[in-house]
């Protein structure tokens, strides 16, 4: 898909963008840990024993960090980067009062490792794009049905919302069309026009948003015969852009949503629906599919 | 309705709650005439399992009269009187279907919490934390039953609830215990525990062939029960070393098969042990004591079962791996698949082969429940059940 072409490109980018990152760690490290006075004094810090010590220690979390920033993927690295930068300026808060004649290069190099921080913040944010910006979730589980009835019923798209956490209403438009309300972090609607681009009955359904979709995102549901006549093996793949990026999927996280945990829970009230024939309620989940965030339970008491 | 509700660890209140509705097509409200204080319901007391929510309705012993059914409901009449079994099952899943009600696939609206801890969700149980679902539970005046047509059973009239309430667990739950042991003739099985659990495990290892059965525990009196019951040999873990005299009694092989009906808040006589295990629980270190459970695998004979009914949490800490391995034991375990045992043991009941009632040793209005739970937990008056009545 022409989708896959341009995050690759993307990612490149991405990669130079880290590596250089990382690479400047290493040469900054180097300096501090073997040169730490004139470091100091570049940044015009009083070269004493303590700050000596101060600077050996920097430099080498500078070259654990570059380290860790060169490795593939970097993961946390690239955080942990954004941490010391915020470190690193605290120290050079300090320093500034110290003494009045060295401030200005002092001043220079907050405002240098400030700028590094803004980069390390936006190539955290970018380096997210495969797992931060873009979620992509394989949630499977077995119902015990036929695969050609099971696929039936994912198939009957309006149902979704019977057990979906998330989605609203579905609109049938025509066989490959249709229309999706959904509900997004922080209680606000996200809408999208979205065709079915492969349907084999019985075995695999995958859709994606149309253009102009609030978030864009496609799916596929696969449906196999499992072993031992334990009815249909059922693997959902979802994938969609995170409104705001990682840093929207962070506070996202922080609301309590999980988009993993809320696709396997979907499926799973799939199945109860296919097999028991509803959505199972509780006193401590009385709204069913309502109730996206299962930590924060209702007293297990009934409702007057 | 009036129910008892989990105020905090040790705080249990007697509350006004409204009266429980209908929300699935398969529900079912029973009117509860009996229900009793389960020794797992300590746990929830004692704050060790996680999940509960001031204000949870407690209780999943329970049994009553039907007094409004869902749409889905067809085996059911008002009226009719009937055991609940403590799993909620949905009777179509896998496991169901393969009779492991108690992993029912699809009865606990909260499957994931579970499903974090263990790696596999379980079944929702009445009453017993949210991580079991967030059902409330049957020790109240009315219970909502979900999946209603699968779960109650039916009982004769003839039988009083004292006759027939433990078949919504502790009886299935001991003979499930007794059944996992495989017993062939000429087995001696120990029991750790002599609970209502331990209690029913020693009598249904009986039922089910055992030549000789040996129950430990340290309250004499629970141990007087038993022997008063069926032929059982009872030890005091505190007055013998229980591996020594295991082996004395056997020949020095080890019982055929253990059942460990303790479970996460075993007790030790060695206060240094007893005091390593309690503060490796107090600081969540491990979810469990199981100073039982270690005592029943290094008691079991080479090649025996090692049977585990009593309640485990999370974690335990130091677990005899190699006693297991090296000695081909077999551990077999889990939360007791009632809705398979409803009818046999009933019919055992009928037959008159077992009287549950035996272990009652109290019977308290529901209104006094949190006098129930503080007795039974401090095992005071030589409290071994009680049975409330709403």
């Amino acid at each position: 898909m022409g989708d896959e072409r341009r995050d690759t490109d993307d990612g490149r980018d991405r990669t130079a963008l880290t590596r250089s990152l990382g690479w400047f760690s290493l040469a900054l490290g180097t300096a501090q840990v073997l040169a730490p006075h004139r470091v100091a004094r570049l940044i015009g810090v009083e070269p004493t024993p303590r700050t000596e010590t101060l600077m050996r220690a920097v430099g080498t979390q500078e070259l654990l960090l570059g380290a860790g920033v060169l490795r593939r993927p970097p993961r946390g690295w690239l955080w942990s980067r954004v941490a010391g930068d915020i470190s690193h300026l605290a120290m050079l808060a300090a320093a500034i009062g110290s003494d009045d004649g060295q401030r200005e290069r002092t001043a220079k190099a907050t405002a240098a490792v400030a700028a590094i921080g803004v980069v390390d913040l936006v190539a955290s944010l970018r380096a997210g794009g495969d797992a931060g910006r873009a979620v992509r979730s394989v949630s499977s589980l077995t119902v015990n049905r036929a695969p050609d009835e099971v696929y039936r019923r994912w198939r009957r798209l309006e149902d979704l919302p019977g057990f979906s956490s998330h989605v609203t209403s579905v609109e049938v438009r025509d066989r490959r069309r249709s229309h999706w309300v959904a509900t997004a972090p922080g209680g606000t609607t996200v809408e999208w026009d979205a065709e079915i681009v492969a349907d084999v009955p019985g075995r695999r359904i995958a859709w994606r948003s149309l253009p102009g979709a609030d978030v864009a995102n496609e799916g596929t549901i696969r449906f196999a015969p499992a072993p031992g006549d334990r009815g249909t093996e059922v693997t959902l793949e979802l994938r969609y852009d995170v409104p705001g990026g990682g840093a929207g999927r962070a506070i996202a996280r922080m609301l309590g949503e999980h988009p993993e945990q809320a696709a396997e829970d979907d499926l799973r009230r799939f199945k109860q629906m296919v097999e028991t024939g509803q959505v199972v309620r509780s006193d401590g989940s009385p709204d069913g599919t309502r109730s996206r965030r299962q930590m924060s339970q209702q007293p297990a008491l009934p409702r007057a | 309705m009036r129910a008892v509700c989990w105020m905090g660890v040790h705080d249990v209140e007697v509350r006004d709650v409204p009266d429980p509705v209908i929300m699935n097509d398969r529900d079912a409200i029973v009117k509860v005439t009996s229900t009793a204080i389960c020794g797992s319901d300590l746990h929830l007391y004692d704050g060790y399992i996680p999940t509960m929510e001031k204000g949870d309705i407690l209780g999943h012993e329970f049994m009553g009269e039907v007094v409004e059914v869902g749409a889905g409901v067809s085996n059911l009449r008002v009226g009719d009187r009937v055991v609940v079994p403590f799993p909620i099952a949905c009777g179509s899943c896998n496991a169901c279907r393969s009779g492991l009600t108690s992993v029912c696939e699809n009865s606990n609206p909260n499957a994931g919490i579970p499903e974090k801890l263990w790696g596999h969700p379980s079944c929702g149980i009445f009453g017993y934390s949210h991580m079991a679902g967030g059902y409330a539970g049957g020790q109240a005046e009315y219970a909502r039953v979900p999946f209603a047509d699968v779960g109650p059973m039916k009982v004769p009239d003839e039988l009083p609830d004292d006759q027939v309430l433990f078949l919504t667990d502790v009886f299935p739950t001991g003979y499930m215990g007794a059944e996992l042991c495989d017993i062939a003739p000429g087995d001696v099985i120990a029991v750790w525990g002599a609970g209502p659990v331990g209690q029913f495990a020693a009598a249904s290892a009986f039922l089910l062939g055992a030549e000789r059965v040996i129950l430990i525990d340290r309250f004499e009196e629970r141990l007087r029960i038993a022997r008063e019951n069926t032929a059982v040999e009872t030890l005091h873990y505190e007055e013998v070393d229980v591996l020594d005299e295991l082996k004395t009694l056997t020949g020095g092989r080890g019982p055929d098969a253990c059942i460990d009906a303790v479970g996460m808040e075993a007790h030790h006589p060695s206060a240094p042990v007893e005091a390593y295990d309690k503060a490796k629980q107090l600081s969540r270190q491990e979810t469990g004591r199981p100073h039982a459970l270690r005592e029943a695998i290094l008691a079991c004979r080479s090649g025996g079962t090692v049977s585990v009914m009593g309640v485990y949490g999370g974690v335990v800490d130091k677990f005899p791996m190699g006693a297991v391995m090296n000695r081909s034991l077999t551990i077999r375990s889990g939360q007791c698949h009632v809705h398979r045992y409803l009818e046999p043991l009933l019919q055992h009941i009928r037959a008159g082969d077992i009287d549950p009632s035996f272990i009652i040793t109290h019977h308290l209005p529901l209104e006094d429940a949190a006098h129930g739970y503080d007795i039974f937990r401090q095992k005071q008056d030589d409290c071994l059940k009680v049975v409330l009545r709403p």
